[in-house]
């Protein structure tokens, strides 16, 4: 078994696989408010994505066990999915935000310490590894059910990575 | 001696939605669960449900449990004993015993029975497990998430199917470090999303490695893990990991002792994780007053469990001449 | 007591704060709770001792199946101690073999 499927089996997403949908670059670069990244690799019954999403972007399921197809021109990056996907597996990355370097995401959050705007914030990869510092910008719960969607300044090049922050 | 129409044996997803449900058709019900709440081990499930609206995907289970105990409520004619154990089926008059605490013995005559016991946790042989501080991962989510009560500092977690995944997050939570995860077979058994989160805070998963011993003299100060080969044999170095809990994520059986003893027949099915009873597919079994729903009926998760638990329900109620709602 | 002071998720509402022994020990926990919890919340981890080989057993499936958390309550043994509410004044004790079972008096009560 090479190396990539061994991390990919532990959890790790290594490299474009179905269910695991990302923006087309040139529509991605001037979307105002960002678009969503779902890593759902695994054909499991589950569709909450599809049935929260409130411009229809997560395109109907044949099947519930259907992994998430996206219409990104309906995409608005509101994130409603990440606040309500049982697997957290849904990311809004807004690459407008602020300067040429920085880039804002919008992450889901279920521990402690409570996150703060404002406060610095330890960025984890797809290992827990970390990779940068990022900002809180803004604290959102839109379901109202403790499931946090956290609004995170950081480094535009580490988009791909970071999906997860540690409050420190 | 009390008489009812349907008891249900078991509090949990299926046995709160056979009562609701035997219930919603004017059945009087009387359900027996050996915990001291109601609601199985949907209390202890911090997470959101998958599937879809019908089966409350996106909805956490603890919650789920306060939706069906209110349903469950709205109904007049639903007795339930919590603390109580049902200990016996006498087949020759259809007589189940209880017992209430330690020392409370009772019984009821039910014309239906539907077995909603659950599971119980398999343990893997290794040296030292008996130590306090191997405990079985619903064990520990009901220290933690239904007492409140830490089980420990850092943990190893056996096991990588849903289980082992969702607990290691659930002791994150809690505010309790995960050291790792042992998994024999070469990929995680649960989804790959439980997996990927907690993965991305930190968490080791060791995919074909397995415990090979805990260390400790009164209670667990320590384990060790190591690789396995095709045959589950253990090869190479042996690892050490400072942790104060084992915690078992290695399967569960049905609990089905009842349903031997009521003479029901019973099937070994490998897929179900071991003997099951025979049944239709309104969930009655050999015994035409005996239905069984939920993991009695074979392991399978909480949203099946609550499905069986409306079939065999309504099926109850039919086998009493009341099958429709007025 | 080891006990989760803060959940993201989760709200603990605890009972009436009760005093118990433990072999002699004045211990606390919550009324109404598993005698094994609140144990573990004050860091008793060995619950009894087995007949033959004299192992150390505890918490094991928390739901009263396994026999592995035993204990000697209120002068019964074998009380399966994580089903088994907590109240003010109990006598719990670690219990070494098998236990002796109580004799019942006139009254039919021990």
């Amino acid at each position: 078994m090479t190396d990539k499927q061994k991390l990919f089996n532990s959890g790790i997403l290594t490299e474009e696989r179905p269910g695991a949908v990302s923006p087309p670059r040139d529509l991605w670069e001037n979307k105002k408010n960002g678009l969503v990244i779902i890593e759902c690799p695994q054909r499991i019954p589950c569709n909450p994505c599809h049935t929260s999403c409130p411009t229809g972007a997560v395109v109907p399921f044949d099947d519930i066990n259907d992994q998430p197809q996206i219409d990104y021109s309906k995409c608005t990056g509101c994130a409603r999915c990440v606040a309500v996907c049982p697997g957290l597996a849904c990311f809004v990355v807004d690459l407008t935000w602020g300067d040429e370097s920085r880039a804002l995401m919008k992450l889901p959050y279920e521990m402690l310490p409570s996150p703060e705007e404002g406060r610095q914030v330890d960025c984890l990869n797809r290992e827990g590894n970390v990779v940068a510092k990022g900002t809180i910008v803004r604290v959102t719960e839109p379901m109202h059910d403790k499931t946090k969607v956290v609004q995170v300044e950081v480094p535009k090049d580490l988009v791909m990575d970071i999906r997860a922050i540690k409050v420190v | 001696m009390r008489e009812t129409d349907v008891m249900v044996i078991g509090g949990g997803p299926a046995g709160l939605s056979a009562a609701a449900e035997a219930a919603s058709f004017g059945c009087d019900v009387t359900l027996v669960e050996s915990d001291l709440a109601l609601g199985g081990q949907l209390i202890k499930q911090t997470h959101k449900f998958f599937g879809s609206k019908d089966e409350r995907a996106g909805t956490r289970g603890f919650k789920i449990s306060e939706l069906l105990l209110e349903e469950l409520s709205g109904y007049g004619n639903v007795k339930t004993y919590t603390n109580c154990t049902a200990t016996g089926y006498y087949p020759e008059d259809g007589v189940v015993t209880c017992v209430r605490a330690e020392d409370e013995y009772f019984k009821i005559k039910p014309k239906k029975i539907v077995m909603a016991t659950g599971a119980q946790e398999r343990l893997i042989p290794f040296p030292n497990n008996h130590l306090p501080g191997v405990y079985g991962a619903g064990a520990v989510q009901t220290l933690m998430n239904v007492y409140g009560v830490k089980p420990g500092d850092k943990v190893l977690m056996v096991g990588a199917g849903n289980i082992g995944l969702i607990v290691s997050y659930q002791l994150i939570q809690a505010g309790v470090q995960v050291a790792g995860i042992v998994e024999a077979m070469d990929k995680v058994g649960g989804y790959w999303v439980h997996a990927a989160k907690v993965r991305r805070l930190g968490v080791p998963i060791y995919l074909r490695h397995t415990i090979v011993e805990a260390i400790g003299e009164q209670y667990v100060t320590g384990a060790v893990i190591q690789e396995i080969d095709e045959r589950f044999q253990p090869q190479g170095e042996r690892k050490s990991l400072d942790v104060d809990i084992i915690c078992m994520a290695v399967g569960l059986s049905p609990t089905c002792e009842l349903l031997w003893q009521a003479g029901c027949e019973m099937v070994f099915v490998p897929e179900l994780c071991g003997y099951v009873a025979q049944r239709d597919r309104n969930m009655r079994t050999s015994h035409k007053d005996i239905w069984v729903a939920g993991d009695a009926a074979g392991i399978e998760e909480a949203s099946s469990a609550m499905v069986e638990g409306r079939i065999a329900g309504v099926s109850t109620a039919r086998a009493l001449g009341r099958g429709t709602h007025e | 007591m080891k006990l989760i002071e803060e959940h993201p998720i989760l709200d603990f509402k605890h009972g009436k704060r009760v005093t118990f022994s433990f072999d002699g020990r004045q211990l606390e926990g919550y009324e109404g709770e598993p005698i094994a919890a609140a144990l573990h919340a004050n860091g008793v981890k060995v619950y009894r001792e087995t007949p033959v080989r004299k192992q150390p057993r505890g918490f094991f499936c928390a739901i009263g199946k396994c026999s592995s958390c035993f204990m000697v309550v209120d002068g019964v043994p074998n009380v399966r101690t994580c089903i088994t509410p907590l109240k003010e004044g109990m006598h719990v004790e670690t219990q070494r073999g098998k236990g002796v079972i109580p004799a019942i008096t006139d009254k039919g009560k021990r």
